[in-house]
């Protein structure tokens, strides 16, 4: 789906944001890119869509290189939420919002409504349908925002940093939505440094640190590896440091799933 | 942006850097005056080569480039309408001379934005307020003026961040006729808008929370005085000013084309 070959990307300013990064995103994939801030997260994520072009190396886009296409393009099937949901919002009612991309990609009246419709109802504002997106509390926008994006049901959805701001029932709701997303075959790119939202999902993890990716693999593998994590400044989960803790009474320590550590834990104490 | 970006402020540690700002503004103004008392590309070619090693001095030649380069556009508008005008004037014919003069105005041009550039590559907000309230300008009024300056690279890099997130929804800013493309601007202009408000609303509210107009006579951190160096430079002020009118009056300038011999 996503190709990156040795990409170089270079600011204008002079700042080298990344270096040498190579990495493939299959169809149906669920990625969560990490690394603390100023890794070169946003900036590698930019290039998905052709909002920046490599200094050097490619970047193809289900077999299209991304400098020979408009943004306009591949937006229609990589789309792309921003942190700040008030970068974008601007309409005067929320369904005039999220009609907005959807008039951009020439849909007309009644498949436009339809679309419309089913984004509110997927994200839970269809009474919100007439409100004004500024009017909003900051949970509501950050809905929109994405409503705004999924209502033209691009194959791959890039978020970045969805989860800040969010109280923690608001995280939640959000991580079981993108769990649904993927598992109804979307492909979902996540840039976070939440490593709770991360152990909870269980994607398949990338550590960026520095402009390059330290590690890609699975979640238990990459979050349990203290040395990496060190090396870009990330703490491991919270249930992998009490396994850490208690592993010299023989439990292993490569734990991220609170599921089975509420498992092993259970069957050492005798229970069922 | 990279005129904005020519224009903005670094700190370094810098002779240039420390002089005092109403000084620099007096150094600027006199070199204002010499570059539209000329005519002539060889004194205004002189001006420009003048200025160079306060750049150097100041450690700002990337930044100066930059400047140099974002003006560059302006410069060559400022140089086909020169060679427009006199070619037409002359009824369809150009000489020499007219390019030497349309070069001459383009180099005026070109020597202010290097003057300016030096200014406020090398003067920090914080001393421009000073110098503003010192010069008996109401604290308001130089508040305001430098709470501006700074937020312009703030709101520079905001607009960008904004025009990435619409073109991410498929908006194509350069698509449609002019009315069309005016019209592209709105879903950008609008949260930048929006923002600044917020921006100034949460500001203000900083402000009150950190007794912002208490008091009338408020004190400087810093302050202002005169150093050597400063002297120097009102110095070389004023005989800038003075050769350059000086040369304007009494010496008879050659055009470059007859000092090369064409
Ligand atoms: N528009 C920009 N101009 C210049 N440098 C930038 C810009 N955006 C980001 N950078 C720099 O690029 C590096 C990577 O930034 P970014 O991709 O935003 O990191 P992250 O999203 O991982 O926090 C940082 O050093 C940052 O300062
Ligand atoms: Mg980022």
């Amino acid at each position: 789906m996503i190709e990156v070959k040795n990409l170089y990307f270079t600011y204008p300013s002079g700042v080298e944001a990344l270096r040498n990064v190579s990495l493939e995103i299959r169809k149906g994939e669920f990625v969560a890119i990490m690394g603390q801030n100023g890794a070169g997260k946003t900036t590698l994520i930019k290039h998905f869509n052709g909002l920046l072009k490599p200094s050097k190396g490619e970047v193809l886009v289900d077999g299209v290189n991304t400098e020979s296409v408009s943004v306009a393009k591949l937006a229609r099937k990589v789309g792309f939420v921003f942190q700040n949901p008030d970068n974008q919002l601007f309409s005067e009612t929320v369904e005039d919002e999220i009609s907005f991309a959807l008039k951009n990609f020439g849909f007309k009246d009644t498949p436009l409504r339809r679309r419309v419709t089913w984004a509110l109802k997927l994200l839970g504002l269809t009474e919100y349908r007439k409100a004004s997106p500024f009017m909003l509390s900051g949970g509501e926008r950050k809905r929109v925002a994405l409503a705004s994006v999924l209502a033209w049901d691009p194959e791959v959805v890039v978020m970045d940093e969805p989860t800040i701001g969010q109280d923690y029932s608001q995280k939640e709701k959000l991580r079981q939505f993108i769990v649904q997303l993927n598992m109804q075959g979307k492909t979902v790119v996540v840039v976070t440094h939440d490593v709770e939202f991360v152990s909870e999902c269980n994607p398949r993890v990338i550590l960026m640190s520095g402009g390059e990716i330290l590690a890609d693999g699975f979640g238990k593998n990459v979050l349990t590896n203290i040395e990496l994590l060190t090396q870009a400044s990330i703490v491991p989960p919270q249930v992998t440091e009490i396994f850490m803790g208690i592993k010299d009474l023989g439990f292993p320590v490569d734990i991220i799933d609170l599921y089975e550590a509420k498992e092993l834990l259970m069957k050492r104490l005798g229970r069922k | 942006m990279s005129v904005f970006d020519g224009l903005k402020f670094r700190r370094v540690s810098s002779p240039i850097h420390m002089l005092d700002p109403r000084i620099k503004f007096l150094y600027v103004c006199s070199i204002f005056v010499v570059a539209i008392v000329f005519f002539e590309l060889l004194p205004l070619l002189v001006l420009f080569l003048f200025q160079i090693p306060f750049v150097i001095l100041a450690r700002v030649q990337r930044e100066w480039v930059r400047s140099l380069r974002g003006a560059a556009f302006l410069a060559s508008i400022i140089f086909g309408t020169n060679i427009l005008f006199r070619f037409m004037y002359a009824g369809y014919s150009l000489t020499a001379n007219d390019i030497e003069y349309a070069s001459a105005m383009t180099m005026r041009f070109i020597a202010l934005v290097e003057s300016f550039s030096i200014f406020f590559l090398t003067t920090s907000p914080d001393h421009l307020g000073l110098a503003l309230e010192k010069s008996h300008i109401p604290y308001e009024f130089c508040f305001a003026f430098t709470t501006a300056v700074r937020f312009v690279p703030v709101l520079a890099e905001e607009a960008q961040t904004i025009m990435d997130a619409q073109k991410a929804r498929g908006l194509e800013l350069e698509k449609g006729n002019f009315l069309k493309r005016i019209r592209n601007y709105i879903p950008v202009l609008i949260p930048l808008i929006i923002s600044a408000i917020r921006r100034s609303l949460e500001l203000a509210e900083a402000m009150e929370a950190r007794a912002w107009g208490a008091i009338e006579k408020r004190t400087n951190l810093y302050s202002l005085k005169m150093k050597r160096n400063d002297y120097l430079l009102v110095l070389v002020s004023i005989f800038v000013l003075i050769i350059g009118i000086f040369v304007r009056f009494y010496v008879s300038i050659p055009t470059l084309s007859n000092l090369l011999g064409f």
